[in-house]
C-alpha cells in the first residue's frame, strides 16, 4: 500500500516540476492516440451511421464481426503490423516500423471497430426514430447518414471517447510496433511497462496517475467543447 | 470539416528529424543496468549520432538484425552470434565489453546455494532441494546461459517440476516474479544493482568464471539490406572502441559497484 502513496508522490513530484520527460511523453502518448481517434472516428462514425440505415445481404454477420472485433487483443494486431511493416515484410520499403506513423495505424485498428459499433448500437435506435420522416421526405442515403451523425452527435461523442479511452490505454500493440525508443516512440503506457520492468513502481505509479488525469481531461475538455450536460440543453 | 482534420492529423505526425540517427537493438540487461542513460548523451555529444534504442531480449534483436529493422545490435550470446556473422545477417562480431551474471535468491537460501564452491554445485543444490526458481524463458541471452549452466550439472529444464517457473519476460520483470514469489534467479549483475523491487532476494553466488558475460556489437549486414545506415553504425563502433568509452564504462557504478568492465581490442 505504501507503494501507491509513494505513486502519487512521484505523480505530484513529475506534474510541479513540469518534467521534460514526462511533458515530452504526455505530448507523444496524446498525439497518438487524438490523431488515431480522428481517423478511426473519420472511418467509424458514417460506417455505424450506414450499417444502422442500409440492408444488404451479410448485414447481420458484419455487425456480429464489428462487434466481435471490438476485442481485438492489442499484441496480436501490434504483432501483424509488425510483419507487415518489417523491412523483411510486404511494406518494408516504406521504413514505418519503429515510428509513431506505426503505432497510430495499430491504434486505429484497434479502435475502429470499437467506435463503429457503439456509432451502429446508437444510430439504429436513432434510426427507428426517424425512419418515417426520413423515408417520407425522399431523402438521399447521404442526406440520411448526414441527419443520423448530426442528431446523434452526443452518442458518437461518447462512441469516439471510448475509442480514446482504449488508445491512451493501451500498450501491447505499440509497444511492439513502436520500439518504445526514448525520445522518438516511447508514450505513457510503455514508460510505465518500462518503469516496471526497472521494479521503480513509485515511478511506474506516478506516470499512472499522469495517464488517468490526462483522460479524464481529455473528456472534460471534449464535453466542454461540445456543450454537453448543460442545464438547459440535452 | 475533414481536410482540416486530415491536416491537422499530417502536422501532429511530422517529427522534427535529427540530423544523424541509427537504430541499436540492445539487451534489456545494458538498458536495465542504466549505463545506456549515461552513455547515450556522450554519443550524441562526440559524435552527434542520436542512437535509438530498442530494447530487448537477444533472441528478438538478432531476429531485428535479421530483417534490417535495426542498423546494429548489441547482444551477449556468443553463439548466436556467430551464427548471425556466419548467416551473413552480421558483417562482423566486435567484443566491448563484460560484465557477470550473479545468482539471486531469498535471503534465507532454503537451498543453501551460499555454500557452493561453484556455480555448478549452487544450480544442484537448488534442484535438489527443488527450490522455487524463476527462469527468463524468453530466448535471451541470460535465458540462453542459464540454460547452458544448467546442462552442465547435466539437467535440462524441461524435465523440472512445477519449482522451475518459466515467465517468458525481460529481466526486471522476472525479477519483479522473482521478488514476489521469493525465488531463486540468474541475473546480470548491473541489473540486479539497478533494480528497485528487491524484497526478500539477496545476492547469493556470484565470482565463478563460468558467469563471464560477454557483449559483442555486431553491424547489419549491408549487402543483405541495403537501407542500412552502414556509415553511421560504423562511426558508432569507432565510439564504442574508443578510450572515452573505455574510461565512461569502465568507471560507471551503481551503489559503488563497478558493473561492466571495456575489452574491447584495438584493431
Amino acid at each position: 500500500m505504501d507503494e501507491i502513496a509513494a505513486g502519487l508522490v512521484a505523480a505530484l513530484r513529475l506534474i510541479v516540476t513540469l518534467d521534460s520527460d514526462l511533458v515530452e511523453i504526455s505530448l507523444r502518448s496524446l498525439q497518438v492516440s487524438l490523431i488515431a481517434v480522428l481517423i478511426a472516428s473519420a472511418i467509424a462514425l458514417p460506417l455505424g451511421a450506414w450499417l444502422a440505415i442500409h440492408r444488404f445481404r451479410f448485414r447481420r454477420a458484419t455487425i456480429a464481426v464489428l462487434n466481435a472485433l471490438m476485442g481485438l487483443p492489442p499484441v496480436v494486431v501490434g504483432l501483424i503490423i509488425y510483419i507487415l511493416l518489417s523491412r523483411a515484410g510486404p511494406f518494408g520499403g516504406l521504413g514505418l516500423l519503429f515510428t509513431v506513423k506505426a503505432m497510430i495505424i495499430a491504434q486505429v485498428i484497434i479502435i475502429t471497430p470499437l467506435i463503429a459499433s457503439i456509432a451502429h448500437q446508437a444510430m439504429r435506435d436513432l434510426w427507428a426514430e426517424y425512419h418515417d420522416l426520413l423515408i417520407s421526405l425522399n431523402t438521399s442515403k447521404w442526406q440520411r447518414i448526414h441527419t443520423l451523425i448530426r442528431d446523434g452527435r452526443r452518442a458518437l461523442l461518447t462512441a469516439s471517447l471510448a475509442g480514446f479511452g482504449r488508445a491512451i490505454g493501451e500498450v501491447g500493440a505499440i509497444i511492439v510496433v513502436g520500439g518504445n525508443i526514448d525520445h522518438a516512440t516511447r508514450v505513457l503506457t510503455t514508460a510505465i511497462a518500462l518503469e516496471t520492468g526497472k521494479g521503480d513502481f513509485a515511478l511506474a505509479l506516478g506516470l499512472g496517475f499522469v495517464l488517468i488525469a490526462l483522460a479524464i481531461g481529455v473528456s472534460i475538455t471534449t464535453h466542454w467543447l461540445a456543450r454537453t450536460e448543460k442545464d438547459s440543453r440535452w | 470539416m475533414i481536410a482540416r482534420l486530415a491536416a491537422l492529423a499530417l502536422a501532429l505526425t511530422l517529427v522534427p528529424a535529427h540530423a544523424e540517427t541509427m537504430k541499436l537493438a540492445v539487451t534489456t540487461s545494458f538498458h536495465n543496468s542504466g549505463l545506456s542513460d549515461v552513455l547515450l548523451p556522450q554519443i550524441e555529444a562526440d559524435t552527434g549520432i542520436d542512437v535509438q534504442l530498442l530494447v530487448v531480449g537477444t533472441g528478438q534483436a538478432i531476429r531485428l538484425g535479421q530483417s534490417g529493422d535495426v542498423d546494429a545490435i548489441l547482444v551477449h550470446s556468443r553463439v548466436a552470434e556467430d551464427a548471425f556473422v556466419a548467416d551473413g545477417y552480421g558483417t562482423h562480431r566486435r567484443e566491448i565489453m563484460y560484465n557477470d551474471f550473479v545468482l539471486i535468491g531469498p535471503a534465507i537460501d532454503p537451498a543453501n546455494a551460499r555454500a557452493s564452491e561453484s556455480i555448478n554445485d549452487a544450480l544442484s543444490s537448488i534442484a535438489r532441494a527443488k527450490a522455487t526458481f524463476v527462469s527468463r524463458g524468453d530466448d535471451s541471452g541470460t535465458h540462453k546461459k542459464e540454460v547452458a549452466l544448467w546442462a552442465s550439472t547435466s539437467r535440462d529444464p524441461a524435465d523440472f517440476g512445477i519449482w522451475y517457473k518459466a515467465v517468458g519476460s525481460g529481466m526486471g520483470a522476472a525479477l519483479n516474479t522473482a521478488s514476489g514469489l521469493d525465488a531463486y534467479i540468474l541475473s546480470d549483475r548491473a541489473s540486479w544493482l539497478n533494480f528497485g523491487n528487491k524484497g526478500g532476494l539477496e545476492l547469493i553466488f556470484s565470482g565463478d568464471p563460468a558467469l563471464f558475460n560477454q557483449y559483442a556489437y555486431l553491424p547489419v549486414n549491408p549487402d543483405r539490406h541495403s537501407h542500412v545506415n552502414a556509415k553511421t553504425a560504423a562511426r558508432l563502433e569507432d565510439w564504442l572502441t574508443s578510450d572515452v568509452a573505455r574510461d565512461s564504462i569502465d568507471s560507471y557504478q551503481i551503489n559503488g559497484e563497478t558493473t561492466f568492465t571495456f575489452n574491447a581490442a584495438v584493431e
